[in-house]
């Protein structure tokens, strides 16, 4: 009786194990694929020259000089609108608004659904609204514009919890120790939310990086160097869906240039992790 | 309204054996009628209770009677619950602590407050110390690494941790993290403390640490401590009060000395509980 079912325990316990290093290794495996076949196809193009000479005959030859500024813009748009409202509505809904208020509830589910909205919907509302409404035309300011109502939910989102995830104690005893909420807010609550914060800097920064539906309608597709904000940008995303479906002979391109893409996500990625790490060792030195 | 004393007048420093009497003038808290609900839900009925200045006051009761719920509202850090509603009345001197225009940074400077679990912020140990001067306008480098040092020594820590100020608090032991916290609230030269529970989440031998530390401070802080030690209580406490779960809510049952709880308590209730039969 008792030899059956430790048996049977074992046998649970190995499928468990089997299961679990399976669909890591799986999804490892898939992760190691995509990337070898990026390099494979893309790495013998990429080059210094090809990284800042401007596309030729339609991006067949020459590089992605022009193309990289222009995302630059567009990412840098996107986050100085996004960063500040983000952190400043994430800091309301966690510190300043109760769970079940009307505002906090409206507020939540309202970004729980635009953080599925598909990014084609914000194009769209990104033409009408920066584009046409606004008078700024197809142009950096309004993709970024628009890549910033786009990744806000998400922000939003992931830095208040963040901030939920600071623990009661630490606002109990400051606030039993005669210390302002402000105070309590930037000098304990605010870096010890900063993990969060920068995981919905990652995942929107990805999503942004990586943007293509909703730029096209926005900053569109001029490949020339960009002179202003003003100027339509091409985004790398959006280089390598022309060239890979528009452009025949583009191949090799569009390949050098994903490869491109998913070494920036990843640069980015690893840096904003190593900051964390650092950040919050001096924050314990230091402040 | 009395002022509150500065911050930076360091507390005399008593030999053990002539510690200042705690009998000697009036109660340095008034509670009347105080009651607490949660919504709806009461947690604490009715208490009317004076705390004898300068003694150590022992709060003891069963779990959920709401012992936490009753100290948190002496501070008014029940401003940062929801839904939390006081009423009745708590004086201190001439201080209404639950007028609306009552300054609670003042107030809470003069009433420190330890938690049950340890709670040191995730700073270095000195800065767990330096921030509240800081916030309360000390900045002079050698008066601040002067209070830090008078604190911990206050609590017996200052030669476990010299050489480590800037190490992390967290790094500390359950014991020594207390210890620090209770050096946190005196480093802002308080009139009054409240502990819940001090020692429950510690050692044994760390709880006698602790402990020590709290007889030390008698006479010069008038403490308030709840636990559920009943041999504790009755160790270091002058006074105690006997709170129990009546119909739901929370209810003072019996608040005497020491001698006469333990002793001649007049409510069955009580003698029971301090006979260890129930709760
Ligand atoms: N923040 C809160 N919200 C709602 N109910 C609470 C809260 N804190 C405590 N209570 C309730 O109030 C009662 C008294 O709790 P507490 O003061 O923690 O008692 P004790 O410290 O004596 O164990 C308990 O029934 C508890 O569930
Ligand atoms: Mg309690």
């Amino acid at each position: 009786m008792a030899e059956s079912m430790k048996k049977r325990l074992n046998m649970c316990e190995g499928l468990a194990f089997v299961l679990v290093w399976g669909t890591a290794a799986l999804v490892t495996a898939t992760f190691c694929w995509l990337l070898g076949d990026l390099v494979w196809h893309g790495l013998s193009h990429v080059s210094w020259t090809f990284l800042t000479a401007p596309p030729e005959n339609a991006g067949r030859r020459g590089g992605i000089g022009p193309i990289l500024v222009s995302t630059a813009l567009i990412l840098g748009v996107c986050l100085a609108v996004a960063l500040p409202i983000g952190i400043g509505t994430a800091v309301l809904l966690a510190e300043f608004t109760s769970d079940h208020s009307l505002f906090g509830r409206v507020t939540r589910r309202s970004l729980d659904v635009l953080a599925g909205v598909p990014s084609i919907v914000f194009g769209l509302f990104g033409n009408a609204f920066f584009c046409k409404t606004l008078g700024l035309g197809f142009s950096i300011l309004s993709g970024g514009l628009t890549l910033a109502c786009m990744v806000l939910p998400i922000l939003i989102r992931s830095t208040e919890e963040g901030f939920r995830a600071v623990p009661t104690s630490y606002r109990l005893s400051a606030a039993a120790l005669g210390l302002s909420r402000t105070t309590t807010l930037i000098h304990l609550v605010l870096p010890a939310a900063v993990p969060g914060l920068l995981v919905g800097l990652v995942l929107g920064v990805g999503r942004a990086i990586a943007e293509t539906a909703a730029l096209i309608f926005t900053s569109g597709y001029v490949d020339r160097m960009p002179e202003s904000l003003l100027d339509s940008g091409r985004a790398l995303s959006i280089h390598i869906f022309d060239l890979s479906m528009n452009v025949s002979g583009g191949d090799a391109n569009a390949y050098a240039s994903a490869l491109v893409l998913v070494v920036l996500l990843l640069v980015i990625n690893s840096t904003v992790s190593r900051l964390t790490a650092y950040g919050l060792q001096r924050k314990i030195m230091t402040v | 309204m009395r002022p509150v004393a500065p911050i930076t007048e360091l507390h005399p420093q008593y030999p053990l054996e002539e510690q200042p009497a705690c009998r000697e003038s009036q109660p340095f808290m008034e509670i009347d009628r105080l009651s607490l609900h949660y919504g709806e839900k009461p947690a604490f009925q009715d208490v009317t209770l004076a705390i004898a200045k300068g003694c150590i006051t022992a709060l003891v009761g069963p779990s959920g009677c709401g012992k936490t719920s009753f100290l948190t509202c002496l501070n008014r850090l029940t401003d940062l619950i929801t839904g939390c509603r006081v009423s009745g009345q708590i004086t201190i001197e001439a201080l209404e602590v639950l007028a609306p225009h009552t300054d609670v940074i003042r107030l809470r400077r003069r009433i420190g407050m330890i938690f049950q679990k340890p709670n040191p912020f995730p700073l270095t140990i000195r800065r767990n110390l330096e921030f509240p001067l800081r916030e309360h306008g000390i900045r002079d480098r050698t008066q601040l690494a002067q209070m830090i040092e008078t604190a911990l020594r206050e609590v017996g820590l200052w030669d476990e941790v010299k050489d480590r100020l800037d190490s992390p608090a967290l790094a500390l032991s359950g014991g020594q993290q207390q210890r620090l916290c209770i050096a946190r609230a005196l480093v802002l030269s308080p009139e009054m403390l409240l502990m819940d529970e001090p020692c429950s989440a510690l050692d044994p031998l760390s709880s006698g640490v602790v402990e020590d530390l709290i007889v030390r401070l008698r006479g010069r802080y008038t403490i308030l401590i709840v636990t559920h030690n009943l041999a504790q209580a009755r160790r270091i406490a002058d006074d105690v009060a006997f709170f129990w779960i009546h119909h739901g809510a929370g209810r003072l049952i019996e608040a005497g000395t020491v001698t006469q709880i333990f002793e001649e308590p007049r409510d069955p209730l009580t003698a029971a509980y301090v006979g260890g039969m129930r709760g």
